[in-house]
């Protein structure tokens, strides 16, 4: 677990995270109900006005150390501060009701709010309830700090319009939704050298965890999975580790399996005008979908998309490279990180700078170029991706890589024309593979103080 | 105020504004009133040496639960007792000592008596104890009790039957592989196997039998002797060397065909033996605990086809899981329905979805293509479908004996 100053549990929460951790998570929520020193840390902790509502308009409101208010105007898992670890899972619905859909949707909302607060996944917890019956919670984090545990929810285009065949037949509008399919919730188009691995890719929702703990992230998982039994089926899912960007400027730049550090000018939570102009979904585009393809996705304004990518790195000869070429292939130095046109870490890189021979000192087919702002029309994305290792490949190399989240308002102008750029020029790519695909709108948050029973994630969508 | 009290008094302000009703078995939580400690439907209940202090003497009805604590130093038992003080509503029993233990149960509005007993021996520390009407739905009053010997009657009778049938077929499956008519005695497998797949729980119950009839190749340790149904059925379907660990295959001799096949007529008996023998009882829980073990069968063995791993006639198995699995619910059902109508509705849809995909594929009469000739996305459709029956039916034990 890290210990920089940015995780949910600052030091100034210290000694009250130190006093809960000898009691159960059931233990725990009774101290949290009073605790004022919780609430202090909130605030702490806070950066959101979502967050400053709900403390204000409900006294119950979230406010155990390490934890993140589940409700707010945006879904927690995008601005939060990037959590260590990660477990992503997409899952087919295997109902064609729109009830039972509505009824999962509902159930995954009750639960996420509870397992962010740090609580169990039903009321029992692990280890009581009846005897007779399995514990309404797997029990792995009854003794573990919430973590700073996140879970936000994604609809795939497939729940949408289903899943056209391969002939080109078009898939099936199971649920009724097909004249709510956003305009930019595309299918995205196939990249120069994509080597997707069609169980890796899509879904008709997507559930991601993140925490400071793995096990607490998979708990997450496991016990939603449970849930959707009998309604939607796992089709694959993804673990993550070593954050590979960072979302908040009090977090240090992280680096990916290259070695390099990653998302260094990525967006950040302390950045509300880049947020709203790059990230969050605005009625305008709503009216602007609505006039280009007749569909009303008023639903999602206020929430994102996101692009999840599993981009195996070819490490064992990337290891071989030297460091002029490493460097000049991803256009920063290795160690601080600064643009080869000179700087620190944060200097802008000057695209027109050029040393001997009047080539350019930032390479025009390096990584940096490619993906910079100024290379791509000005737009940006909020980067929220994880290094993974899942094991190794028949041929004795880890099969390893970058685990590519990106949250942005519309990714036909802020992902798929940089994406395919990189994928064309980017030198880099000689030690990539794209294994993995997905594109998933992320509805906006449960308001705080909902009616009960009534909020689920995703809401408008169905009304 | 006792503190799980307040724990479930915190937990539902903490979810209440975001998701009150969005969990069916909350227990009947009133958050409002965080004074009383039985508002909420939860209780504590310290059962020491000379004191069974309940943390209060009433509670609203519906779903209840008592925290039992053992403080003292021998093993105790706490009863929730009728009007009478005789008839059980329910109990929960050997709690050792330092241990907590939780009592749930449906209560509807009367009198009652608290006992706890600790050394487990004489009538109890007793105190009444009142429900008061809060409004809540709790089912109707049955003979439960009536209800539940009809149910074990009618599963015993049923095992009996495929056990009657298993005999039958078994000693048919015998002859024709002793007397080397392979193809008549491969067309006997399956369908025989049937009825030992639809009871299969109640031959786990008698320990050896199971192994001695059932075990698979991969489940041999070594030097351990082979007999059973997947002996000969290896020895039927012939595995190339590639699929026997790189060696050819020895086909049994004769007299080893005589020995296995008198093995597999000779356990079969023993299990025909024990299931009529006039003390063999099998109760509520373990028909609703059988139900579950079958699907755990079919979600661990059969859809991944390792059950019949030469023949790959493992849909026959599944679907005689399933049959016995339904059976089981079948019989329990007027028990259930009484005490969760929600979760029978939940089974009968999810049953009725995995039998309808089942016979897509075939029936036990008609015949089921071999479990390798199944595409990837039909045994994805099945597994899902196998998960969504697993779920409800895990509660299906706890409802049984929360009614008994």
């Amino acid at each position: 677990m890290t210990t920089d100053d940015t995780t949910p549990s600052p030091d100034g929460a210290a000694p009250a995270e130190q006093a809960a951790r000898g009691l159960s998570r059931r233990g725990l929520l009774g101290l949290a109900g009073g605790g004022a020193a919780a609430l202090g840390l909130a605030a702490t902790a806070g950066f959101a006005g979502g967050r400053a509502q709900a403390a204000t308009s409900a006294p119950a409101a979230p406010a155990r150390p390490g934890t993140y208010a589940f409700t707010g105007e945006h879904q927690a898992g995008i601005v939060t501060p990037a959590q260590d670890r990660m477990h992503l899972a997409a899952f087919d619905l295997t109902t064609t009701s729109r009830e039972d859909l509505v009824e999962l949707l509902r159930t995954w909302t009750a639960m996420a709010a509870r397992l962010t607060q740090g609580l169990a996944a039903g009321p029992f917890g692990p280890a009581s309830g009846p005897y007779d019956a399995p514990p309404d919670d797997t029990g792995e984090v009854l003794d573990l700090p919430p973590a700073g545990l996140t879970i936000t929810f994604a609809f795939g285009r497939s729940l949408f319009v289903g899943t056209p065949a391969p002939d080109g037949t078009p898939g099936v509008d199971r649920f009724g939704l097909a004249d709510r399919l956003p305009a930019a919730l595309v299918e995205l188009p196939r990249f120069a050298q994509d080597a997707l691995e069609p169980q890796r890719c899509d879904g008709d929702l997507v559930v991601q965890a993140c925490a400071d703990d793995p096990q607490v992230a998979v708990h997450a998982i496991r016990n939603l999975s449970r849930a959707a039994f009998g309604t939607a089926t796992l089709r694959w899912s993804q673990l993550g580790y070593g954050r590979t960007s960072s979302t908040s400027t009090t977090q240090t730049t992280p680096r990916n399996l290259f070695g390099f550090k990653d998302g260094t000018a990525n967006l950040k939570a302390e950045d509300p005008e880049a947020l709203a102009e790059h990230v969050w979904v605005q009625a305008a585009d709503a009216e602007a979908g609505r006039a280009e393809t007749g569909a009303d996705s008023a639903w999602l304004t206020g929430g994102t998309y996101l692009v999840a990518r599993r981009i195996r790195m070819t490490i064992e000869t990337w290891d071989r490279t030297s460091l002029r070429e490493q460097e000049a292939l991803i256009g920063r130095t290795k160690g601080e990180g600064a643009p080869l046109s000179g700087g620190t870490e944060f200097s802008e890189p000057d695209l027109e700078a050029t040393g001997r021979g009047g080539l350019p000192l930032v390479a025009t087919d390096s990584h940096v170029r490619l993906a910079h702002p100024s290379t791509n029309g000005g737009v940006r994305m909020l980067r929220r991706g994880y290094n993974f290792t899942d094991g190794n490949d028949a041929l004795g190399r880890l099969d390893a890589g970058l685990f590519f989240l990106a949250f942005v308002r519309d990714p036909r102008t802020h992902y798929i024309p940089m994406q395919s750029t990189l994928s064309r020029q980017d030198a880099l790519m000689e030690y990539l593979r794209h294994t993995g695909s997905g594109l998933y709108a992320v509805p906006p948050g449960v308001p705080d103080g909902a009616e009960p029973g009534e909020a689920f994630v995703g809401q408008a969508l169905f009304t | 105020m006792p503190r799980p009290a307040l724990t479930a008094a915190a937990l539902a302000v903490l979810v209440l504004p975001l998701a009150a009703g969005c969990v069916a078995n909350e227990p009947a939580a009133s958050a409002a009133d965080g004074t009383d400690g039985a508002s909420d439907g939860v209780l504590t209940v310290d059962s020491s040496a000379t004191d069974c202090a309940v943390s209060a003497t009433e509670a609203p009805s519906g779903t209840l639960t008592f925290s039992v604590t053992n403080s003292g130093d021998d093993i105790t038992e706490f009863y929730l007792l009728g009007e009478d003080g005789l008839r059980v509503i329910s109990e929960v029993e050997n709690i050792g000592p330092g241990l907590t233990r939780d009592l749930v149960v449906q209560a509807r509005p009367g009198s009652y008596f608290t006992a706890c007993k600790p050394g487990m021996v004489g009538d109890g520390i007793r105190a009444e104890f009142t429900v008061t009407d809060s409004g809540a739905e709790v089912g109707p009053t049955g003979d439960t009790a009536e209800q539940l010997a009809t149910a074990e009657a009618s599963y015993v009778a049923y095992v009996k039957d495929q056990v009657a049938s298993l005999v039958t077929g078994t000693q048919a499956f015998a002859d024709a592989y002793v007397a080397g008519d392979d193809e008549a005695a491969r067309q006997l497998y399956a369908p025989t196997r049937v009825h030992w797949e639809r009871v299969e729980p109640v031959a786990e119950s008698f320990g050896d039998l199971d192994p001695l009839l059932d075990l698979r190749e991969a489940d041999l340790e070594e030097g351990q002797a082979w007999s059973g149904w997947h002996y000969v059925e290896k020895d039927l379907w012939a595995p190339a060397p590639e699929d026997n660990g790189g060696v050819a295959y020895t086909p049994l001799t004769p007299e080893q065909r005589q020995a296995a096949a008198a093995d597999l007529v000779r356990y079969t008996q023993q299990l025909a033996d024990q299931v009529n023998a006039e003390d063999f009882t099998f109760e509520a829980f373990q028909i609703a605990n059988g139900a579950k073990e079958l699907l755990d069968e079919v979600a661990g063995g059969k859809v991944t086809g390792e059950e019949e791993i030469w023949s790959h006639t493992d849909l026959w198995d599944f679907e005689a899981n399933v049959d016995g699995a339904w059976v089981a619910v079948e019989v329990l059902r007027d028990v259930a329905e009484a005490e969760d109508a929600e979760l029978v509705a939940t089974l009968d849809e999810r049953f009725a979805a995995l039998r309808t995909l089942l016979a897509e594929q075939g029936s036990v009469d008609t015949g089921f293509p071999t479990y390798d000739a199944l595409a990837q996305d039909d045994i994805k459709a099945l597994a899902a479908a196998v998960d969504a029956v697993s779920e409800p039916l895990s509660q299906l034990t706890a409802t049984i004996t929360g009614a008994a």
